[in-house]
């Protein structure tokens, strides 16, 4: 009797630049390992696959508790940046410029070519439907590489014998 | 550590089945790892990218990651995984007598 191949299915809900990475980095490293990638982009994870959005994909400062000023390099641990400060105009600006030079010093790839890597080595992407009809959208707003529109049920059924990463 | 007799040689390796010593490499143990991991044939396309993870490998003392493979080597995604298929990191490594890749893209 053949093995049963390994699945995963990650569920991409967010549109933020840093929550856009975690489902990325773990597939990419599930691919490596011969296991069965797809990924179902909903609500605001659409921003992953629509091109109007993909390369604009941003970090910002006020309400995230994590963000401290020792991100910058100011050695002033666990001191934060003032909420009154990350409404300043160009703050989230500063803020997305500054997460996408560390992870270039890392060597990991933007958005748009993470996923084109993935497609690369396999992995399925589905767009959301409640989602596409809410936002008015066909597959052509979507960058290449997305196979097509799923709908809550379809996801049901793709994701059976899988494990869910919801993020 | 364990050891193991892989192409007539006695090497070291853990028990993921990873040699631990790049040195106790030779082609023969790659031919006969590239067996075990379902690859009948090493062709020179593979040789490319086992070449470039052995020279690799053995000056930085890590297993390149798929990435580094990629940009580096100068093969694609897709031939990459084409070559190596189902699980082309465990896969590279193993045949390449290095450890399991450390990094994460």
């Amino acid at each position: 009797m053949a093995e049963e191949n390994r699945k995963i299915v990650f569920i991409c809900s967010k549109g933020d630049l840093d929550m856009a990475y975690p489902a990325l980095i773990l597939g990419w490293a599930a691919l490596g390992y011969g296991i069965d990638v797809t990924f179902f982009f909903t609500f605001w994870g659409m921003d992953l696959i629509r091109k109007l959005r993909q390369d604009h994909l941003e970090i910002a400062p006020v309400g995230n508790t994590s963000m401290k000023m020792s991100m910058m390099g100011v050695n002033t641990g666990n001191l934060g940046i003032p909420q009154i400060m990350g409404v300043l105009p160009g703050m989230t600006a500063f803020a997305t410029k500054l997460m996408k030079s560390k992870m270039t010093e890392l060597e990991v790839p933007p958005v748009g070519e993470y996923l084109q890597m993935l497609v690369d080595a396999g992995a399925k992407l589905y767009a959301c439907k409640m989602t596409n009809d809410m936002y008015g959208l066909t597959k052509d707003d979507y960058v290449d590489g997305v196979i097509g529109i799923a709908s809550a049920a379809d996801v049901i059924d793709m994701a059976e014998g899988a494990q869910i990463v919801f993020v | 550590m364990a050891t193991r007799e892989i192409a007539g040689k006695t090497v070291q390796v853990n028990d993921e089945g990873f040699m631990t010593e790049p040195s106790e490499w030779t082609k023969e143990i790659a031919v006969a790892i590239a067996k075990e991991e379902g690859i009948a044939e090493l062709t020179p396309e593979h040789w490319k990218v086992i070449d470039f993870c052995r020279q690799d490998g053995v000056a930085s003392g890590k297993s390149p990651t798929l990435r580094r493979i990629t940009n580096q080597a100068g093969v694609s995604t897709k031939d990459l995984f084409a070559l190596f298929p189902k699980g082309p990191a465990k896969k590279v490594a193993r045949i390449s007598g290095l450890g399991k890749p450390e990094g994460c893209v």
